[in-house]
Protein backbone atom coordinates (compact mmCIF):
# COMPACT_ATOMS: atom_id res chain seq x y z
CA UNK A 1 0.00 0.00 0.00
CA UNK A 2 2.77 2.40 0.92
CA UNK A 3 4.56 1.67 -2.34
CA UNK A 4 1.54 2.49 -4.46
CA UNK A 5 1.07 5.83 -2.73
CA UNK A 6 4.70 6.90 -3.02
CA UNK A 7 4.88 6.47 -6.77
CA UNK A 8 1.98 8.57 -7.95
CA UNK A 9 1.02 11.14 -5.33
CA UNK A 10 1.09 14.85 -6.02
CA UNK A 11 3.95 16.88 -4.60
CA UNK A 12 2.03 18.28 -1.63
CA UNK A 13 0.90 14.87 -0.44
CA UNK A 14 4.33 13.44 -0.88
CA UNK A 15 5.72 15.84 1.68
CA UNK A 16 2.86 14.90 3.95
CA UNK A 17 3.77 11.24 3.58
CA UNK A 18 7.37 12.07 4.37
CA UNK A 19 6.18 13.95 7.43
CA UNK A 20 4.13 10.94 8.52
CA UNK A 21 7.11 8.65 8.04
CA UNK A 22 9.06 10.83 10.47
CA UNK A 23 6.44 10.36 13.16
CA UNK A 24 7.53 7.52 15.46
CA UNK A 25 3.92 6.53 16.24
CA UNK A 26 3.02 5.98 12.61
CA UNK A 27 6.22 4.01 11.94
CA UNK A 28 5.74 1.80 14.99
CA UNK A 29 2.10 1.19 14.06
CA UNK A 30 2.92 0.32 10.45
CA UNK A 31 5.73 -2.02 11.52
CA UNK A 32 3.47 -3.84 13.97
CA UNK A 33 0.73 -4.31 11.38
CA UNK A 34 3.11 -5.51 8.65
CA UNK A 35 4.70 -7.99 11.05
CA UNK A 36 1.29 -9.15 12.37
CA UNK A 37 0.11 -9.73 8.81
CA UNK A 38 3.19 -11.86 8.11
CA UNK A 39 2.46 -13.89 11.25
CA UNK A 40 -1.14 -14.29 10.16
CA UNK A 41 -0.23 -15.47 6.65
CA UNK A 42 2.47 -17.95 7.61
CA UNK A 43 2.33 -18.71 11.34
CA UNK A 44 4.12 -22.03 10.75
CA UNK A 45 7.33 -20.24 9.79
CA UNK A 46 7.50 -18.29 13.05
CA UNK A 47 6.01 -20.70 15.62
CA UNK A 48 8.71 -22.73 17.40
CA UNK A 49 6.44 -25.77 17.90
CA UNK A 50 3.37 -27.43 16.41
CA UNK A 51 0.50 -25.69 18.27
CA UNK A 52 -1.52 -28.89 18.61
CA UNK A 53 1.10 -31.36 19.80
CA UNK A 54 0.11 -32.60 23.24
CA UNK A 55 2.93 -33.33 25.71
CA UNK A 56 1.75 -34.76 29.02
CA UNK A 57 5.28 -34.58 30.43
CA UNK A 58 5.41 -30.79 30.05
CA UNK A 59 2.01 -29.73 31.42
CA UNK A 60 1.53 -26.12 32.63
CA UNK A 61 5.21 -25.23 32.69
CA UNK A 62 6.03 -21.61 33.53
CA UNK A 63 7.78 -19.45 30.90
CA UNK A 64 11.33 -20.62 30.17
CA UNK A 65 13.88 -20.36 27.33
CA UNK A 66 12.40 -23.47 25.71
CA UNK A 67 8.82 -22.18 26.10
CA UNK A 68 8.90 -18.36 26.40
CA UNK A 69 5.12 -18.20 27.06
CA UNK A 70 5.01 -21.48 29.06
CA UNK A 71 2.87 -24.52 28.21
CA UNK A 72 -0.86 -25.14 28.71
CA UNK A 73 -2.84 -27.82 30.55
CA UNK A 74 -2.16 -30.31 27.74
CA UNK A 75 1.53 -29.41 27.46
CA UNK A 76 1.06 -27.45 24.21
CA UNK A 77 3.43 -24.54 23.65
CA UNK A 78 1.52 -21.32 24.42
CA UNK A 79 3.70 -19.10 22.21
CA UNK A 80 3.05 -21.31 19.19
CA UNK A 81 -0.69 -21.26 19.91
CA UNK A 82 -0.64 -17.47 20.22
CA UNK A 83 1.22 -17.18 16.90
CA UNK A 84 -1.17 -19.52 15.12
CA UNK A 85 -4.08 -17.47 16.50
CA UNK A 86 -2.83 -14.48 14.47
CA UNK A 87 -4.50 -16.02 11.42
CA UNK A 88 -8.00 -15.85 12.88
CA UNK A 89 -7.54 -12.65 14.91
CA UNK A 90 -6.13 -10.65 11.99
CA UNK A 91 -8.94 -12.04 9.86
CA UNK A 92 -11.38 -10.50 12.38
CA UNK A 93 -9.97 -7.04 11.73
CA UNK A 94 -11.02 -7.41 8.08
CA UNK A 95 -14.14 -9.59 8.11
CA UNK A 96 -15.82 -7.88 11.06
CA UNK A 97 -15.45 -4.46 9.46
CA UNK A 98 -15.36 -4.65 5.66
CA UNK A 99 -19.04 -5.49 5.08
CA UNK A 100 -20.12 -2.83 7.55
CA UNK A 101 -17.90 -0.42 5.61
CA UNK A 102 -19.42 -1.30 2.23
CA UNK A 103 -23.04 -1.24 3.44
CA UNK A 104 -22.49 1.88 5.53
CA UNK A 105 -20.77 3.84 2.76
CA UNK A 106 -23.50 2.95 0.25
CA UNK A 107 -26.42 3.74 2.54
CA UNK A 108 -24.75 6.86 3.91
CA UNK A 109 -23.98 8.21 0.43
CA UNK A 110 -27.52 7.54 -0.79
CA UNK A 111 -29.39 9.10 2.13
CA UNK A 112 -26.94 11.99 2.19
CA UNK A 113 -27.53 12.68 -1.50
CA UNK A 114 -31.31 12.16 -1.71
CA UNK A 115 -32.30 13.26 1.84
CA UNK A 116 -36.10 13.34 2.15
CA UNK A 117 -38.12 10.60 3.83
CA UNK A 118 -35.37 7.97 3.55
CA UNK A 119 -33.03 10.29 5.41
CA UNK A 120 -35.58 10.86 8.17
CA UNK A 121 -36.12 7.14 8.63
CA UNK A 122 -32.36 6.63 8.60
CA UNK A 123 -31.97 9.22 11.37
CA UNK A 124 -34.46 7.37 13.57
CA UNK A 125 -32.79 4.01 12.89
CA UNK A 126 -29.42 5.46 13.92
CA UNK A 127 -30.94 6.87 17.11
CA UNK A 128 -32.48 3.51 17.93
CA UNK A 129 -29.35 1.47 17.29
CA UNK A 130 -27.04 3.73 19.27
CA UNK A 131 -29.48 3.45 22.16
CA UNK A 132 -28.27 -0.11 22.63
CA UNK A 133 -24.84 -0.60 24.13
CA UNK A 134 -22.82 -1.96 21.16
CA UNK A 135 -21.77 -5.16 22.91
CA UNK A 136 -25.27 -5.86 24.24
CA UNK A 137 -26.84 -5.69 20.79
CA UNK A 138 -24.05 -7.74 19.21
CA UNK A 139 -24.29 -10.53 21.78
CA UNK A 140 -28.09 -10.47 21.61
CA UNK A 141 -27.84 -11.13 17.87
CA UNK A 142 -25.17 -13.80 18.40
CA UNK A 143 -27.44 -15.35 21.03
CA UNK A 144 -30.22 -15.68 18.50
CA UNK A 145 -28.04 -16.88 15.60
CA UNK A 146 -25.91 -19.16 17.81
CA UNK A 147 -22.26 -18.74 18.92
CA UNK A 148 -19.49 -19.01 16.33
CA UNK A 149 -17.18 -16.91 14.17
CA UNK A 150 -19.46 -16.47 11.13
CA UNK A 151 -22.45 -15.46 13.24
CA UNK A 152 -20.22 -13.09 15.15
CA UNK A 153 -19.24 -11.37 11.89
CA UNK A 154 -22.89 -11.15 10.87
CA UNK A 155 -23.85 -9.67 14.25
CA UNK A 156 -21.06 -7.08 14.25
CA UNK A 157 -21.91 -6.08 10.66
CA UNK A 158 -25.62 -5.73 11.46
CA UNK A 159 -24.79 -3.22 14.19
CA UNK A 160 -21.57 -1.68 12.90
CA UNK A 161 -22.70 -0.39 9.48
CA UNK A 162 -24.65 2.39 11.21
CA UNK A 163 -21.48 4.13 12.36
CA UNK A 164 -20.01 4.16 8.83
CA UNK A 165 -23.29 5.31 7.32
CA UNK A 166 -23.64 8.18 9.78
CA UNK A 167 -20.13 9.38 9.02
CA UNK A 168 -20.55 9.01 5.25
CA UNK A 169 -23.89 10.81 5.25
CA UNK A 170 -22.48 13.83 7.08
CA UNK A 171 -19.50 13.96 4.75
CA UNK A 172 -21.60 13.69 1.56
CA UNK A 173 -23.88 16.48 2.78
CA UNK A 174 -20.83 18.66 3.42
CA UNK A 175 -19.44 17.88 -0.06
CA UNK A 176 -22.78 18.71 -1.70
CA UNK A 177 -22.18 22.33 -0.77
CA UNK A 178 -19.16 22.49 -3.08
CA UNK A 179 -19.24 23.91 -6.59
CA UNK A 180 -18.14 20.70 -8.28
CA UNK A 181 -21.29 18.93 -7.01
CA UNK A 182 -23.60 21.66 -8.35
CA UNK A 183 -21.60 21.65 -11.60
CA UNK A 184 -22.22 17.92 -11.95
CA UNK A 185 -25.95 18.45 -11.52
CA UNK A 186 -26.00 21.34 -14.02
CA UNK A 187 -24.07 19.24 -16.55
CA UNK A 188 -26.90 16.72 -16.32
CA UNK A 189 -24.80 13.84 -15.03
CA UNK A 190 -26.74 10.89 -13.68
CA UNK A 191 -27.20 10.68 -9.90
CA UNK A 192 -25.20 7.49 -9.91
CA UNK A 193 -22.25 9.19 -11.61
CA UNK A 194 -22.34 12.18 -9.25
CA UNK A 195 -22.56 10.02 -6.13
CA UNK A 196 -20.00 7.36 -6.95
CA UNK A 197 -17.58 9.15 -9.28
CA UNK A 198 -17.52 12.59 -7.72
CA UNK A 199 -18.89 12.74 -4.18
CA UNK A 200 -17.66 9.39 -2.88
CA UNK A 201 -13.93 9.82 -3.59
CA UNK A 202 -14.02 13.23 -1.91
CA UNK A 203 -16.06 12.11 1.07
CA UNK A 204 -14.36 8.81 1.85
CA UNK A 205 -11.30 10.04 3.81
CA UNK A 206 -12.81 10.28 7.33
CA UNK A 207 -14.47 6.92 6.75
CA UNK A 208 -11.13 5.28 5.94
CA UNK A 209 -9.57 6.81 9.04
CA UNK A 210 -12.46 5.50 11.13
CA UNK A 211 -12.04 2.09 9.49
CA UNK A 212 -8.52 1.79 10.93
CA UNK A 213 -9.79 2.55 14.45
CA UNK A 214 -12.63 0.13 13.88
CA UNK A 215 -10.21 -2.65 12.96
CA UNK A 216 -8.51 -2.19 16.34
CA UNK A 217 -11.94 -2.30 17.99
CA UNK A 218 -12.88 -5.40 15.98
CA UNK A 219 -9.89 -7.28 17.37
CA UNK A 220 -10.77 -6.23 20.92
CA UNK A 221 -14.44 -7.08 20.37
CA UNK A 222 -13.71 -10.39 18.62
CA UNK A 223 -11.39 -11.57 21.37
CA UNK A 224 -13.89 -10.42 24.02
CA UNK A 225 -16.61 -12.52 22.37
CA UNK A 226 -14.17 -15.42 22.14
CA UNK A 227 -13.46 -15.03 25.85
CA UNK A 228 -17.19 -14.96 26.64
CA UNK A 229 -17.69 -18.15 24.62
CA UNK A 230 -19.71 -16.48 21.85
CA UNK A 231 -17.08 -16.01 19.14
CA UNK A 232 -14.47 -18.51 17.96
CA UNK A 233 -15.02 -21.87 19.61
CA UNK A 234 -12.37 -24.07 21.25
CA UNK A 235 -10.23 -25.95 20.26
CA UNK A 236 -9.54 -23.17 17.73
CA UNK A 237 -6.55 -21.13 18.79
CA UNK A 238 -7.91 -17.58 19.17
CA UNK A 239 -6.60 -15.04 21.69
CA UNK A 240 -9.85 -14.65 23.63
CA UNK A 241 -10.41 -18.41 23.65
CA UNK A 242 -6.84 -19.03 24.85
CA UNK A 243 -7.31 -16.52 27.66
CA UNK A 244 -10.62 -18.14 28.66
CA UNK A 245 -8.97 -21.59 28.68
CA UNK A 246 -6.35 -20.34 31.12
CA UNK A 247 -8.93 -18.59 33.33
CA UNK A 248 -9.44 -21.61 35.63
CA UNK A 249 -5.70 -21.80 36.32
CA UNK A 250 -5.24 -18.09 37.01
CA UNK A 251 -4.05 -18.57 40.61
CA UNK A 252 -1.43 -21.19 39.78
CA UNK A 253 -0.53 -20.75 36.09
CA UNK A 254 -1.05 -17.05 35.36
CA UNK A 255 0.90 -17.17 32.07
CA UNK A 256 -1.84 -19.19 30.35
CA UNK A 257 -4.19 -16.21 30.45
CA UNK A 258 -1.82 -13.28 30.55
CA UNK A 259 0.55 -14.14 27.69
CA UNK A 260 -2.04 -14.29 24.86
CA UNK A 261 -3.25 -10.85 25.96
CA UNK A 262 0.11 -9.36 25.01
CA UNK A 263 -0.66 -10.17 21.38
CA UNK A 264 -4.03 -8.39 21.64
CA UNK A 265 -2.49 -5.29 23.19
CA UNK A 266 0.33 -5.07 20.64
CA UNK A 267 -1.93 -5.60 17.63
CA UNK A 268 -4.59 -3.21 18.96
CA UNK A 269 -1.91 -0.60 19.57
CA UNK A 270 -0.56 -1.14 16.06
CA UNK A 271 -3.92 -0.47 14.43
CA UNK A 272 -4.67 2.61 16.52
CA UNK A 273 -1.20 4.14 15.97
CA UNK A 274 -1.56 3.46 12.25
CA UNK A 275 -5.04 5.01 12.34
CA UNK A 276 -3.78 8.15 14.10
CA UNK A 277 -0.93 8.40 11.58
CA UNK A 278 -3.27 7.97 8.63
CA UNK A 279 -5.59 10.62 10.07
CA UNK A 280 -2.66 13.06 10.11
CA UNK A 281 -1.66 12.01 6.62
CA UNK A 282 -5.08 12.28 4.99
CA UNK A 283 -6.74 15.09 6.91
CA UNK A 284 -6.89 18.25 4.84
CA UNK A 285 -4.82 21.02 6.40
CA UNK A 286 -5.87 24.60 6.72
CA UNK B 1 -40.34 29.10 29.46
CA UNK B 2 -37.80 28.03 26.89
CA UNK B 3 -36.40 25.45 29.32
CA UNK B 4 -39.68 23.61 29.79
CA UNK B 5 -40.36 23.68 26.08
CA UNK B 6 -36.96 22.13 25.45
CA UNK B 7 -37.62 19.33 27.95
CA UNK B 8 -40.97 18.54 26.36
CA UNK B 9 -39.53 18.55 22.84
CA UNK B 10 -36.72 16.29 23.97
CA UNK B 11 -39.19 13.86 25.58
CA UNK B 12 -41.35 13.78 22.45
CA UNK B 13 -38.29 12.97 20.36
CA UNK B 14 -37.82 9.82 22.45
CA UNK B 15 -41.10 8.29 21.30
CA UNK B 16 -40.16 7.28 17.72
CA UNK B 17 -36.76 6.08 18.96
CA UNK B 18 -38.42 3.97 21.62
CA UNK B 19 -40.81 2.48 19.06
CA UNK B 20 -37.91 1.49 16.83
CA UNK B 21 -36.04 0.03 19.80
CA UNK B 22 -39.11 -2.09 20.52
CA UNK B 23 -39.30 -3.17 16.85
CA UNK B 24 -35.64 -4.23 16.91
CA UNK B 25 -36.12 -6.27 20.10
CA UNK B 26 -39.35 -7.74 18.71
CA UNK B 27 -37.68 -8.76 15.44
CA UNK B 28 -34.66 -10.18 17.28
CA UNK B 29 -36.47 -13.32 18.44
CA UNK B 30 -38.25 -13.58 15.09
CA UNK B 31 -34.81 -13.94 13.45
CA UNK B 32 -34.72 -17.37 15.02
CA UNK B 33 -34.97 -20.16 12.52
CA UNK B 34 -38.05 -22.32 13.09
CA UNK B 35 -40.82 -21.95 15.65
CA UNK B 36 -40.12 -19.24 18.26
CA UNK B 37 -42.36 -21.09 20.73
CA UNK B 38 -40.07 -24.13 20.65
CA UNK B 39 -37.03 -21.88 20.87
CA UNK B 40 -38.51 -20.11 23.88
CA UNK B 41 -39.79 -23.13 25.77
CA UNK B 42 -37.15 -25.65 24.72
CA UNK B 43 -37.41 -28.98 22.89
CA UNK B 44 -38.84 -30.78 25.89
CA UNK B 45 -41.86 -28.53 26.38
CA UNK B 46 -45.27 -30.17 26.24
CA UNK B 47 -47.78 -29.31 23.51
CA UNK B 48 -49.91 -27.50 26.08
CA UNK B 49 -46.95 -25.32 27.10
CA UNK B 50 -46.19 -24.52 23.47
CA UNK B 51 -49.82 -23.63 22.84
CA UNK B 52 -49.80 -21.35 25.91
CA UNK B 53 -46.68 -19.56 24.67
CA UNK B 54 -48.07 -19.21 21.15
CA UNK B 55 -51.18 -17.78 22.70
CA UNK B 56 -49.32 -15.32 24.94
CA UNK B 57 -47.07 -14.13 22.11
CA UNK B 58 -50.01 -14.25 19.73
CA UNK B 59 -47.96 -16.29 17.26
CA UNK B 60 -51.09 -17.30 15.37
CA UNK B 61 -51.99 -13.65 14.80
CA UNK B 62 -50.65 -11.42 12.01
CA UNK B 63 -47.23 -9.83 12.66
CA UNK B 64 -48.64 -6.37 13.38
CA UNK B 65 -51.04 -7.71 16.00
CA UNK B 66 -48.14 -9.62 17.54
CA UNK B 67 -46.10 -6.44 17.77
CA UNK B 68 -49.03 -4.56 19.32
CA UNK B 69 -49.37 -7.31 21.94
CA UNK B 70 -45.64 -7.20 22.67
CA UNK B 71 -45.68 -3.40 22.95
CA UNK B 72 -48.72 -3.21 25.24
CA UNK B 73 -47.46 -6.06 27.43
CA UNK B 74 -44.08 -4.37 27.80
CA UNK B 75 -45.59 -0.99 28.62
CA UNK B 76 -47.60 -2.67 31.38
CA UNK B 77 -44.37 -4.10 32.80
CA UNK B 78 -45.09 -7.62 31.59
CA UNK B 79 -41.82 -8.85 30.05
CA UNK B 80 -42.86 -12.50 30.16
CA UNK B 81 -41.56 -15.43 32.18
CA UNK B 82 -37.90 -16.35 32.45
CA UNK B 83 -37.39 -19.97 31.48
CA UNK B 84 -34.34 -20.66 33.60
CA UNK B 85 -35.45 -18.69 36.69
CA UNK B 86 -39.11 -19.69 36.48
CA UNK B 87 -40.24 -16.25 37.65
CA UNK B 88 -41.22 -13.05 35.88
CA UNK B 89 -38.45 -11.44 33.84
CA UNK B 90 -39.11 -8.04 35.41
CA UNK B 91 -38.63 -9.46 38.91
CA UNK B 92 -35.29 -11.08 38.02
CA UNK B 93 -34.04 -7.87 36.37
CA UNK B 94 -35.11 -5.60 39.24
CA UNK B 95 -33.32 -7.92 41.65
CA UNK B 96 -30.01 -7.64 39.75
CA UNK B 97 -30.28 -4.01 38.67
CA UNK B 98 -28.92 -2.34 41.88
CA UNK B 99 -25.61 -4.22 41.67
CA UNK B 100 -25.01 -3.12 38.08
CA UNK B 101 -26.00 0.47 38.86
CA UNK B 102 -23.65 0.50 41.86
CA UNK B 103 -20.85 -0.87 39.67
CA UNK B 104 -21.51 1.68 36.91
CA UNK B 105 -21.64 4.71 39.24
CA UNK B 106 -18.55 3.51 41.10
CA UNK B 107 -16.73 3.09 37.77
CA UNK B 108 -17.69 6.58 36.57
CA UNK B 109 -16.50 8.14 39.84
CA UNK B 110 -13.20 6.28 39.65
CA UNK B 111 -12.61 7.21 36.02
CA UNK B 112 -13.22 10.90 36.77
CA UNK B 113 -10.81 10.68 39.70
CA UNK B 114 -8.18 9.14 37.44
CA UNK B 115 -8.75 11.13 34.27
CA UNK B 116 -9.39 14.59 35.74
CA UNK B 117 -6.07 15.34 37.45
CA UNK B 118 -4.04 13.56 34.75
CA UNK B 119 -5.73 15.53 31.98
CA UNK B 120 -4.84 18.74 33.84
CA UNK B 121 -1.20 17.70 34.24
CA UNK B 122 -1.03 16.70 30.56
CA UNK B 123 -2.70 19.88 29.28
CA UNK B 124 -0.58 22.22 31.40
CA UNK B 125 2.63 20.43 30.31
CA UNK B 126 1.64 20.12 26.67
CA UNK B 127 4.41 18.56 24.56
CA UNK B 128 6.71 17.96 27.52
CA UNK B 129 7.50 14.59 29.08
CA UNK B 130 4.61 14.35 31.60
CA UNK B 131 2.19 14.84 28.70
CA UNK B 132 3.92 12.27 26.51
CA UNK B 133 4.11 9.74 29.35
CA UNK B 134 0.45 10.10 30.35
CA UNK B 135 -0.74 9.90 26.75
CA UNK B 136 1.38 6.83 25.95
CA UNK B 137 0.15 4.94 29.02
CA UNK B 138 -3.46 5.68 28.13
CA UNK B 139 -2.88 4.76 24.49
CA UNK B 140 -1.80 1.30 25.67
CA UNK B 141 -4.82 1.22 27.99
CA UNK B 142 -7.14 1.87 25.06
CA UNK B 143 -5.65 -1.11 23.23
CA UNK B 144 -6.55 -3.52 26.03
CA UNK B 145 -9.86 -5.35 26.01
CA UNK B 146 -11.78 -4.83 29.26
CA UNK B 147 -11.71 -8.51 30.14
CA UNK B 148 -7.93 -8.53 29.92
CA UNK B 149 -7.55 -5.50 32.21
CA UNK B 150 -9.85 -7.34 34.61
CA UNK B 151 -7.79 -10.51 34.49
CA UNK B 152 -4.57 -8.56 35.13
CA UNK B 153 -6.06 -6.88 38.22
CA UNK B 154 -7.58 -10.17 39.32
CA UNK B 155 -4.30 -12.05 38.98
CA UNK B 156 -2.01 -9.55 40.67
CA UNK B 157 -4.15 -7.69 43.21
CA UNK B 158 -6.64 -10.39 44.15
CA UNK B 159 -5.03 -13.79 43.55
CA UNK B 160 -1.35 -13.02 44.22
CA UNK B 161 -1.36 -10.14 46.73
CA UNK B 162 -4.79 -11.04 48.19
CA UNK B 163 -5.70 -7.36 48.60
CA UNK B 164 -9.20 -7.82 47.22
CA UNK B 165 -11.76 -10.64 46.93
CA UNK B 166 -11.59 -12.56 43.64
CA UNK B 167 -15.31 -12.37 42.97
CA UNK B 168 -18.84 -11.87 44.28
CA UNK B 169 -20.80 -8.88 45.40
CA UNK B 170 -20.42 -8.19 49.15
CA UNK B 171 -23.08 -7.07 51.64
CA UNK B 172 -23.99 -3.52 52.66
CA UNK B 173 -22.53 -0.33 51.24
CA UNK B 174 -18.95 -0.84 52.40
CA UNK B 175 -19.02 -4.53 51.58
CA UNK B 176 -20.02 -3.65 48.01
CA UNK B 177 -17.39 -0.94 47.88
CA UNK B 178 -14.78 -3.55 48.81
CA UNK B 179 -16.02 -6.33 46.51
CA UNK B 180 -16.80 -4.10 43.56
CA UNK B 181 -13.59 -2.06 43.69
CA UNK B 182 -11.62 -4.20 41.23
CA UNK B 183 -14.52 -4.71 38.80
CA UNK B 184 -15.20 -0.94 38.82
CA UNK B 185 -11.50 -0.16 38.47
CA UNK B 186 -11.40 -2.44 35.42
CA UNK B 187 -14.09 -0.46 33.66
CA UNK B 188 -12.68 2.84 34.96
CA UNK B 189 -9.22 2.20 33.52
CA UNK B 190 -10.80 1.81 30.11
CA UNK B 191 -13.27 4.72 30.26
CA UNK B 192 -10.74 7.06 31.89
CA UNK B 193 -8.55 6.65 28.80
CA UNK B 194 -11.36 8.02 26.63
CA UNK B 195 -12.19 10.81 29.08
CA UNK B 196 -8.54 11.82 29.57
CA UNK B 197 -8.00 12.17 25.83
CA UNK B 198 -10.99 14.45 25.34
CA UNK B 199 -10.65 16.41 28.55
CA UNK B 200 -7.03 17.16 27.66
CA UNK B 201 -8.06 18.41 24.23
CA UNK B 202 -10.89 20.49 25.74
CA UNK B 203 -8.57 21.96 28.36
CA UNK B 204 -6.00 22.92 25.75
CA UNK B 205 -8.68 24.56 23.65
CA UNK B 206 -9.92 26.57 26.62
CA UNK B 207 -6.39 27.46 27.75
CA UNK B 208 -5.74 28.91 24.29
CA UNK B 209 -9.03 30.84 24.23
CA UNK B 210 -8.79 34.62 24.19
CA UNK B 211 -10.69 35.17 27.42
CA UNK B 212 -8.22 32.96 29.30
CA UNK B 213 -5.27 34.74 27.67
CA UNK B 214 -6.89 37.99 28.74
CA UNK B 215 -7.37 36.77 32.33
CA UNK B 216 -3.71 35.79 32.38
CA UNK B 217 -2.65 39.13 30.99
CA UNK B 218 -4.73 40.83 33.69
CA UNK B 219 -2.55 38.95 36.16
CA UNK B 220 -5.24 36.76 37.72
CA UNK B 221 -3.78 33.91 39.77
CA UNK B 222 -3.52 30.66 37.79
CA UNK B 223 -5.63 28.76 40.34
CA UNK B 224 -8.50 31.18 39.90
CA UNK B 225 -8.29 31.02 36.11
CA UNK B 226 -8.29 27.25 36.16
CA UNK B 227 -11.16 26.97 38.62
CA UNK B 228 -13.42 29.73 37.38
CA UNK B 229 -12.87 29.69 33.61
CA UNK B 230 -11.08 26.61 32.39
CA UNK B 231 -12.71 23.93 34.50
CA UNK B 232 -16.26 25.14 34.00
CA UNK B 233 -15.94 25.23 30.23
CA UNK B 234 -14.08 21.95 29.95
CA UNK B 235 -16.77 20.34 32.10
CA UNK B 236 -19.46 20.77 29.45
CA UNK B 237 -17.65 18.60 26.94
CA UNK B 238 -16.69 16.09 29.63
CA UNK B 239 -20.29 15.63 30.78
CA UNK B 240 -21.39 15.21 27.17
CA UNK B 241 -18.68 12.67 26.58
CA UNK B 242 -19.54 10.78 29.78
CA UNK B 243 -23.16 10.64 28.69
CA UNK B 244 -22.27 9.44 25.22
CA UNK B 245 -19.92 6.77 26.63
CA UNK B 246 -22.73 5.20 28.68
CA UNK B 247 -23.02 2.48 26.04
CA UNK B 248 -19.32 1.72 26.35
CA UNK B 249 -19.67 1.76 30.11
CA UNK B 250 -22.54 -0.74 29.99
CA UNK B 251 -20.62 -2.99 27.58
CA UNK B 252 -17.72 -2.76 30.03
CA UNK B 253 -19.80 -3.72 33.05
CA UNK B 254 -21.17 -6.69 31.13
CA UNK B 255 -17.66 -8.01 30.58
CA UNK B 256 -16.29 -7.12 34.00
CA UNK B 257 -19.22 -8.79 35.75
CA UNK B 258 -18.35 -11.97 33.91
CA UNK B 259 -14.66 -11.80 34.81
CA UNK B 260 -15.31 -11.12 38.51
CA UNK B 261 -18.47 -13.23 38.89
CA UNK B 262 -20.51 -10.19 39.98
CA UNK B 263 -24.23 -11.10 40.03
CA UNK B 264 -25.46 -8.13 37.96
CA UNK B 265 -27.35 -7.65 34.70
CA UNK B 266 -24.37 -8.35 32.42
CA UNK B 267 -23.63 -11.71 33.92
CA UNK B 268 -27.34 -12.49 33.86
CA UNK B 269 -27.36 -11.68 30.13
CA UNK B 270 -24.66 -14.26 29.45
CA UNK B 271 -26.37 -16.86 31.64
CA UNK B 272 -29.58 -16.18 29.72
CA UNK B 273 -27.77 -16.60 26.40
CA UNK B 274 -26.28 -19.95 27.29
CA UNK B 275 -29.64 -21.12 28.69
CA UNK B 276 -31.36 -19.87 25.50
CA UNK B 277 -33.74 -17.95 27.75
CA UNK B 278 -35.15 -15.66 25.06
CA UNK B 279 -37.73 -13.74 27.13
CA UNK B 280 -34.96 -12.85 29.58
CA UNK B 281 -32.58 -11.86 26.73
CA UNK B 282 -35.28 -9.59 25.30
CA UNK B 283 -36.02 -8.08 28.71
CA UNK B 284 -32.34 -7.43 29.42
CA UNK B 285 -31.69 -5.91 26.01
CA UNK B 286 -34.62 -3.57 26.61
CA UNK B 287 -33.35 -2.69 30.10
CA UNK B 288 -29.94 -1.75 28.76
CA UNK B 289 -31.53 0.39 26.04
CA UNK B 290 -33.75 2.14 28.60
CA UNK B 291 -30.74 2.82 30.86
CA UNK B 292 -28.82 4.32 27.96
CA UNK B 293 -31.70 6.51 26.75
CA UNK B 294 -32.34 7.82 30.28
CA UNK B 295 -28.67 8.78 30.53
CA UNK B 296 -28.80 10.40 27.06
CA UNK B 297 -31.81 12.42 28.23
CA UNK B 298 -30.13 13.50 31.46
CA UNK B 299 -26.99 14.47 29.53
CA UNK B 300 -28.97 16.65 27.15
CA UNK B 301 -30.85 18.32 29.99
CA UNK B 302 -27.70 18.89 32.02
CA UNK B 303 -25.95 20.26 28.97
CA UNK B 304 -28.77 22.67 28.24
CA UNK B 305 -28.54 23.85 31.85
CA UNK B 306 -24.81 24.48 31.62
CA UNK B 307 -24.88 25.96 28.16
CA UNK B 308 -28.14 27.68 27.13
CA UNK B 309 -26.98 27.86 23.49
CA UNK B 310 -27.67 24.11 23.18
CA UNK B 311 -31.41 24.64 23.60
CA UNK B 312 -31.61 26.38 20.27
CA UNK B 313 -30.55 23.41 18.20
Amino acid sequence: MTEATTTDVPEQQKTRLQMALHKPGFLVGATIIVFSTLLAIMPGVFAPYDPNVIDYVAVRQPPSWAHPFGTDMLGRDTLSRVIHAYTVNMQMAILATVFALIIGVTVGALVGYYRGVADMIFGRVVDAIITFPFLVLVIAVVAVLGPGLINMYIAITMVGWVYYARLMRAEVIAQMGNDYASAGIVMGYSDCRIIFRHLLPNAITPVVVYWMTDMALAILLGSSLGYLGLGAQPPQAEWGVLIAEGRSFITTSWWLSLMPGIAIVITGLGFSLLGDGLADLLRPRG
Amino acid sequence: MAGLQYVLKRLLMMIPTFLLVMIIIFLLVRLLPGDPAIAIAGDKASDADLAAIRDRLGLNEPLLTQFWLFLTNTLQGDLGQSIMMRTSVLEVILQRLPTTLFLAIFAVSLSLLIAGPLAFVAALNRGRWPDTLIRSVFQVGLSMPVFYIGLLLLTFLAAQLRLFPVGGRGEGFFGQLHYLFLPSMTVALYTSAIIMRNLRAALIEVLDAEYVQFARAKGLPVRLILGRHVLRNAMISTVTLLGLSIGNLMSGTLVTETVFAVPGLGRLMLEAIFARDYPLIQGLTLTFAVLVSVVFLLTDLFQSMLDPRMRLT
